[in-house]
C-alpha cells in the first residue's frame, strides 16, 4: 500500500508520463484530427473510417455574425438570390399553401435540461453559434400575389405553438406538427390567420429531455395518412434506451382516428420527409450519430421502406456496430440496412425539396434540393449550404452540387445557416435561414429581366 | 492533455516554492481532502453499478460525483498552500505526488465520463475509478495530510 508514497519525486514525472501514454492509447484521440475530403461520403458506398473516441470531444462551431447590409448567400450563373422576407425570429421550416402563400414556421427547441455537467457545456456552445434563440411558437405567412418575388402580405398566421417544425394541409384540414403533438386547424383557401382553436390528433414523443425535437409532417397523396419524423432524445443512448420509446422513427399516423404505427425505425433524426415524384416513394433525410470521428458517422438521404430498420443506435450504415450501446440487440442489427445515398459526416441535413420542375434552368428539373445546417463537431466545417442531388429513375443519379452557398463568411463565421427548403408556387427556392433569420428565394437569373429584390 | 499536465506541475511548484519548518497543528486542507476521497469513492461505487446494470442513471451519478469531487479537490488543493504560507506546515511530498496524480486522472475521468453511454464508463472510465481510490486509500493511513509538522513529518 505504501508504494504509492515511496516514489520519489523525481521519478514521478516519468510515471505519470507513461501513465498518459496508457490512457492515450486505450482510444483517447488526440486534438488535431481533421476531417477527410467530404466528397469521399457523397453517393451510395461512402468511406466510413474506422471509429474513435474522444477525451475532448471536437467542438469547432462557426459563430453567428449574420447578413450585412446588401450582402446574400451565393449562386451559380444562370440563378439569382434574394430577400423574400427578412427579421424573422428563427426560421426553421417552409410550406407553401395551394394558393402560393408561403407559411414561415418560426421556431425553436424546448429548454433542455441539464443531467449532466456536459450538458452545461452544451448550452455555451448553443448560444455562441446563435441557436439559443428565443422560441417565436409561431408561423408566418407571406403573400407575393403578383409574383415578384416581393410579398405585399406577410401576417401572423398562428400563434402560440410549441416548438413547431412540419405543416401539411389536407383538404381544409391544417395540420401542424409541434414537438409534442400534431393539432389539426380548420383552413379556407386565402385564409391569413387562424384564429380558432386547434384539435389535437394525436401525442407525438416530447419532453422532458426531447433531445431531437423537429417533428416532420407529410400527407400521404390520398390523404388518409399523415408521416411523422421523430428523432431519437439522444446522441447514442445516453438518456437511456426507455427515453428512446417510439423515437428514431418514422411514424405513420391515420388521419381519420389518430392512431399510429411505427413505419420504419432506426433513423436517428429523420427529417424533410418528401415524396419522391417519379415513384412515389417515400424520401426523408437524416441526421446521424456524433462523437465517434470527424468522418462518422455520415449524414444522408434515403427511401424510406415500410417497416425497415436503419441501424440506430446499435449500428449505423447497414451492420457496423457502435460500441456505446449497450446492450446490444444483434437481432435488430442482422435486419438494419444501409441507407441510399451518403451526404457526408455532421453536414446536418434538415430539409428537403424535391424539384418537379418550373423556373429553374434545365439541370436542376430532376432532383432533390437538400439544406445543411453545418456541422458543429468538425475541422473543417462542413455544409452551410444547400446542394442539389440530381435523381434519375427514382433515385440518385449523380454527386450532389452545391447550389446556394456563402452562408460562412471569409473567416468561417456563419452570416446563416439554411434548414427549411420549399418551391413557391412559380418554381422558386426557397430557403429557410435560422441565423440570419430570413427566407432567401433563388430563382432563374433571366437577362435583361428587372431583378427581383431592388 | 497538455494543461492537465501543467495543473500538476504547477501544483508542485506552488507547494514546492515554500520552505516551511515549524511545528504546527492540524492542517485546514486535511479537513478538506477526505470531501474528494469521498466523492471519487463513491463514483467507483456507481461505476461499478453502471457497469453490472447499465442504467444511466448511475453513469450520471458518477459523472456529477467525479465533477465535485475535482472541484473540491481543487479547493483543499488552495487550502493546502495556505496552510504552507502560514508557515506551520512543510510539504509531505510523497502524498502532494500521490493527491495530485489522483487528481489528474480524475481530471482524465471527467472527460471520459463526459462521453455517451456505455464507453462513457466501460472500460477506460472505471479503470480510472479505480486507479483513483487505489492511490487514495494508499494515502488513508496518513490521513490524506499533504503537508507535515516537523515532528510528524519525520516518519512520512
Amino acid at each position: 500500500m505504501m508504494r504509492v508514497l515511496k516514489v520519489a519525486p523525481a521519478a514521478k514525472l516519468p510515471r505519470l508520463a507513461t501513465i498518459c501514454v496508457a490512457v492515450a492509447s486505450l482510444g483517447l484521440a488526440g486534438c488535431d484530427d481533421n476531417g477527410g475530403d467530404p466528397k469521399s461520403q457523397i453517393g451510395a458506398h461512402p468511406v466510413l473510417p474506422a471509429l474513435q473516441q474522444y477525451l475532448l470531444p471536437p467542438i469547432r462551431i462557426a459563430k453567428a455574425v449574420g447578413w450585412g447590409m446588401d450582402e446574400t448567400p451565393t449562386v451559380p450563373q444562370g440563378l439569382q438570390v434574394h430577400a423574400l422576407a427578412t427579421g424573422l425570429q428563427h426560421p426553421r421550416a417552409l410550406y407553401v399553401l395551394p394558393n402560393g402563400d408561403v407559411l414561415v414556421v418560426e421556431s425553436n427547441g424546448p429548454k433542455a435540461p441539464i443531467y449532466r455537467p456536459k450538458d452545461i457545456i452544451t448550452g455555451w456552445v448553443k448560444w455562441f453559434a446563435g441557436a439559443a434563440a428565443k422560441d417565436a411558437n409561431r408561423i408566418t405567412l407571406l403573400r407575393d400575389t403578383n409574383g415578384d418575388g416581393i410579398p405585399e402580405l406577410r401576417t401572423v398566421f398562428l400563434d402560440h405553438l410549441n416548438s413547431p417544425f412540419g405543416v401539411a394541409l389536407v383538404g381544409n384540414d391544417l395540420y401542424v406538427a409541434n414537438t409534442d403533438a400534431i393539432v389539426r386547424y380548420p383552413y379556407q383557401e386565402g385564409q391569413t390567420s387562424i384564429a380558432a382553436p386547434g384539435t389535437k390528433l394525436t401525442d407525438l414523443p416530447g419532453g422532458p429531455i426531447d433531445h431531437h425535437w423537429t417533428k416532420s409532417l407529410l400527407a400521404s397523396p390520398d390523404g388518409s395518412k399523415l408521416y411523422v419524423g421523430v428523432g431519437s432524445n439522444s446522441n447514442i443512448t445516453e438518456n437511456g434506451i426507455l427515453a428512446e420509446y417510439e423515437r428514431a422513427a418514422v411514424w405513420e399516423v391515420d388521419r381519420a382516428t389518430g392512431a399510429h404505427r411505427i413505419y420504419a425505425s432506426g433513423l436517428r433524426n429523420p427529417t424533410g420527409l418528401q415524396w419522391e415524384p417519379e415513384t412515389g416513394k417515400l424520401w426523408a433525410i437524416v441526421n446521424e450519430r456524433d462523437e465517434i470521428g470527424p468522418d462518422l458517422v455520415p449524414d444522408y438521404l434515403t427511401s424510406v421502406q415500410d417497416g425497415a430498420f436503419y441501424g440506430w443506435p446499435y449500428s449505423y450504415y447497414g451492420k457496423h456496430l457502435d460500441p456505446r450501446v449497450q446492450p446490444q440487440r444483434p437481432d435488430l442489427v442482422a435486419s438494419a440496412i444501409a441507407p441510399d445515398y451518403a451526404l457526408s459526416s455532421h453536414v446536418a441535413p434538415l430539409g428537403v425539396a424535391m424539384y418537379t420542375g418550373g423556373d429553374l434552368p434545365a439541370s436542376y428539373q430532376r432532383g432533390a434540393f437538400v439544406g445543411e445546417h453545418g456541422s458543429w463537431d468538425r475541422t473543417p466545417l462542413s455544409g452551410y449550404k444547400v446542394v442539389f442531388v440530381p435523381f434519375g429513375g427514382g433515385k440518385p443519379s449523380g454527386p450532389a452540387q452545391d447550389v446556394v452557398t456563402g452562408f460562412l463568411d471569409a473567416n468561417n463565421h456563419a452570416r446563416g445557416r439554411p434548414v427549411g427548403l420549399a418551391v413557391d408556387r412559380t418554381g422558386g427556392l426557397l430557403i429557410a435561414d435560422d441565423v440570419g433569420n430570413t427566407v432567401w428565394r433563388v430563382s432563374s437569373f433571366r437577362p435583361g429581366a428587372k431583378p427581383a429584390s431592388q | 492533455m497538455q494543461h492537465v499536465r501543467m495543473t500538476e506541475t504547477s501544483l508542485m511548484r506552488d507547494v514546492g516554492s515554500r520552505s516551511v519548518a515549524s511545528t504546527g497543528k492540524i492542517a485546514v486542507h486535511q479537513i478538506l481532502v477526505p470531501f474528494p476521497v469521498a466523492y471519487f469513492t463513491a463514483a467507483l461505487v456507481t461505476d461499478l453499478v453502471y457497469w453490472q446494470t447499465v442504467e444511466v442513471m448511475w453513469e450520471n451519478f458518477s459523472v456529477w460525483l467525479i465533477t465535485v469531487g475535482l472541484i473540491m479537490a481543487g479547493v483543499a488543493g488552495i487550502a493546502a498552500v495556505v496552510d504552507l504560507v502560514s508557515g506551520k506546515h512543510r510539504p509531505a511530498w510523497p502524498r502532494v505526488g500521490g493527491y495530485a496524480l489522483a487528481v489528474l486522472l480524475s481530471l482524465i475521468n471527467v472527460f471520459v465520463h463526459s462521453r455517451d453511454a456505455y464507453t462513457a464508463v466501460v472500460p477506460t472510465g472505471l479503470i480510472l475509478s479505480m486507479l483513483v481510490v487505489v492511490i487514495l486509500l494508499a494515502m488513508a493511513p496518513a490521513g490524506w495530510a499533504l503537508t507535515s509538522s516537523r515532528r510528524v513529518g519525520a516518519n512520512a
